[in-house]
């Protein structure tokens, strides 16, 4: 499907590439990864907890819904990262036990 | 004299304002903030590529925006500025951030808290669907991104910010399908007394209201949202209308908030005690009229106090600085506490207005289904919650929490909080305030797993 985000604007920035689960999109500076993403695809992650696809919900770094996962492993907090060219990013996590708990 | 160490969490109006008033009084504050830009959530900045003018950014607001912007940039090299940089907890006399994965204990004589506040929220049937979204979050789209979070949007939900908003993206263009405002109209009729105490403010209001009008936007006020329906993605919001009829909009994006709630983490692991506001049904930490929490040294400002707005925290945040300059033996003068203090109590005035023009509906939150998801982090249902109250007798929200997990999921309860107490309330036919409030946790916020503490040289 193609992207959720709509740009209104400030569409004359530098490209940049990213590649989400393996395909090359591109993206502009100044992008989030969150914008980024969702200018091209419709969810950023599956929730774990087997209730359907997310795509992020307060975009200020306060629900946690936007994280996603590089190929080694590391989580990105989509809606505070900011996208970097040749970025990696998947939508699911690539290991088990990818969240501690933090209640 | 040793140099004071007052730490300010947050640089946006409050923050700033705080720290003015500090190096004015010849102290080197440290701010924090998580953010890399200052300017808060109102006057928060576009990324460095970004080229539209302060006017397109925060239309009525740009005059204020940029003098927030100007000040602290003057301020920068008189503070102990770190951007990007979380405050994750507070232990007596120590205050402890994180940046990137680089863990530090700040030790302080006085901490100003002004961290500001995020969307209150309440579920609604589908409201976990990719394309619904906080009002806070479209917004943050649309101002540091340029971007809509969807090609046809429906804003539900109740406060200032859903007119605000929704005239924001109508005026970029975007197709608002409809404002759903869960408050009665006449409710913000008969408010319009107290809120004249901020005349430019309502009228900024009327006119958000009236430029809707006249783009052809519906707005509907008396709503019931009923659900968001799609399959995998929002497709459409169901509500009953103030008049009874079940109505359907087809949408791809729905913006959702019912006003603000204040972001009080950090003073609760400062241990400051909390009061229950019943004109809010919300748990707000004690403050003096100058922003002394209960902890010594620990100072309130802005909407991490009171929700009072951008205009108001730039004063909190003066007069936050200005108990605690004085408090640590500094001279300060009573003549422009007191002129701040005056101002401040219009502020209130116009706050008790807000909250009669758009209440808080409890009703809605009381009466979620069983089985719609009430957590977002885990997939916890209101059911869920109900169940555990009535078989195992939680008393209040941090039991509740215990024994199913709602609150404990990594937003901490931001979103899920203040429906969940409503939930609890109604199951053991308790007042709200009955049921306490959802203590603090550090981290305030997940920490990347691989932070380590600073080596001291
Ligand atoms: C998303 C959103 C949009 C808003 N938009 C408007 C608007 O357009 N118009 C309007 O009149 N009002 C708006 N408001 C209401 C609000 O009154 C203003 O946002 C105003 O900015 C409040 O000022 P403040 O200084 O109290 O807090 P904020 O401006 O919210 O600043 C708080 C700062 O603290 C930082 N912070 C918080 N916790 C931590 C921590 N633990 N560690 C490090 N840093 C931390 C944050 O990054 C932030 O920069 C909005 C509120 C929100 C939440």
């Amino acid at each position: 499907m193609s992207g959720r985000f709509v740009r209104m604007a400030e569409q004359h920035r530098p490209a940049v590439t990213i590649v989400i689960d393996g395909r090359s999109y591109s993206a502009m500076q100044g992008d989030t990864l969150l914008v980024a993403v969702l200018s091209h695809v419709s969810t950023l992650r599956q929730s774990e907890f087997g209730d359907g696809a997310r795509a992020g919900f307060c975009l200020m770094g306060a629900c946690q819904d936007c994280w996603m996962w590089t190929p080694e492993g590391e989580r990105l907090r989509a809606c505070t990262t900011e996208v970097i060219s040749g970025m990696q990013v998947l939508t699911q996590a690539p290991t088990e036990d990818a969240w501690p708990n933090c209640g | 004299m040793a140099e004071l160490r007052v730490v300010i969490v947050g640089a946006g109006p409050a923050g700033v304002r705080a720290a003015q008033a500090c190096v004015e009084a010849g102290v080197r504050p440290t701010v924090i903030d998580e953010s890399g830009t200052s300017g808060g959530q109102i006057y928060r900045r576009q990324p460095a590529q970004f080229t539209r003018p302060y006017k397109a950014l925060y239309g009525f607001e740009a005059g204020k925006a940029k003098a927030i912007h100007c000040t602290f940039d003057d301020l920068v090299p008189h503070l102990d500025y770190r951007p990007n940089t979380l405050a994750w907890n507070v232990s007596p006399g120590v205050l402890h951030c994180v940046q990137g994965e680089v863990a530090e204990a700040l030790p302080f004589d006085a901490l100003i808290l002004a961290t500001g506040a995020t969307d209150r929220l309440l579920p609604v049937r589908g409201w976990t669907m990719a394309g619904c979204y906080s009002l806070g979050a479209a917004q943050i789209a649309l101002k540091a991104q340029a971007c809509a979070i969807g090609r046809r949007v429906v804003f539900l939900g109740t406060g200032p910010l859903l007119y605000l908003i929704s005239y924001q993206y109508a005026a970029a263009g975007v197709d608002v399908a409809a404002v759903l405002d869960t408050s009665p109209f006449l409710g913000q009729l008969n408010a319009l007394g107290p809120m004249a105490a901020r005349p430019t403010l309502l009228a900024k209001g009327i006119y958000y209201r009236a430029q809707l009008l006249l783009r052809g936007v519906p707005v509907h006020t008396s709503v019931t949202p009923l659900a968001i329906d799609g399959d995998d993605g929002v497709a459409a919001v169901r509500f009953r209308s103030g008049r009874g009829q079940e109505e359907q909009l087809a949408c791809d994006a729905v913006g959702m908030g019912f006003h603000l709630r204040s972001e009080t983490q950090l003073a609760d692991l400062a241990r400051c005690d909390f009061t229950f506001d019943p004109d809010l049904g919300q748990w707000v930490p004690q403050v003096d009229a100058d922003g002394r929490g209960s902890t010594s040294g620990v100072y309130l400002a802005g909407d991490g106090a009171r929700v009072l707005g951008a205009d108001a925290a730039e004063i909190s945040g003066e007069l936050a600085a200005l108990a605690a300059l004085s408090d640590l033996g500094l001279d300060v003068s009573t003549s422009r506490i007191d002129k701040l203090r005056r101002r401040q109590r219009r502020m209130e005035t116009f706050r008790r207005g807000l909250a009669t023009a758009f209440p808080w509906p409890a009703e809605l939150a009381r009466a979620v289904a069983d089985d719609v998801l009430l957590c977002r982090c885990e997939a916890i249902t209101a059911g869920q919650l109900r169940e555990a109250a009535a078989s195992q007798g939680a008393p209040e929200v941090n039991r509740a929490k215990a024994l199913v997990r709602v609150g404990m999921g990594r937003c901490q309860g931001r979103f899920c909080g203040a429906a969940a107490a409503e939930v609890l309330a109604e199951v053991r036919g308790d007042a709200l305030e009955q049921v306490g409030r959802l203590r603090g946790q550090a981290p305030v916020k997940p920490l990347a797993m691989t932070t380590r503490q600073e080596e001291k040289a």
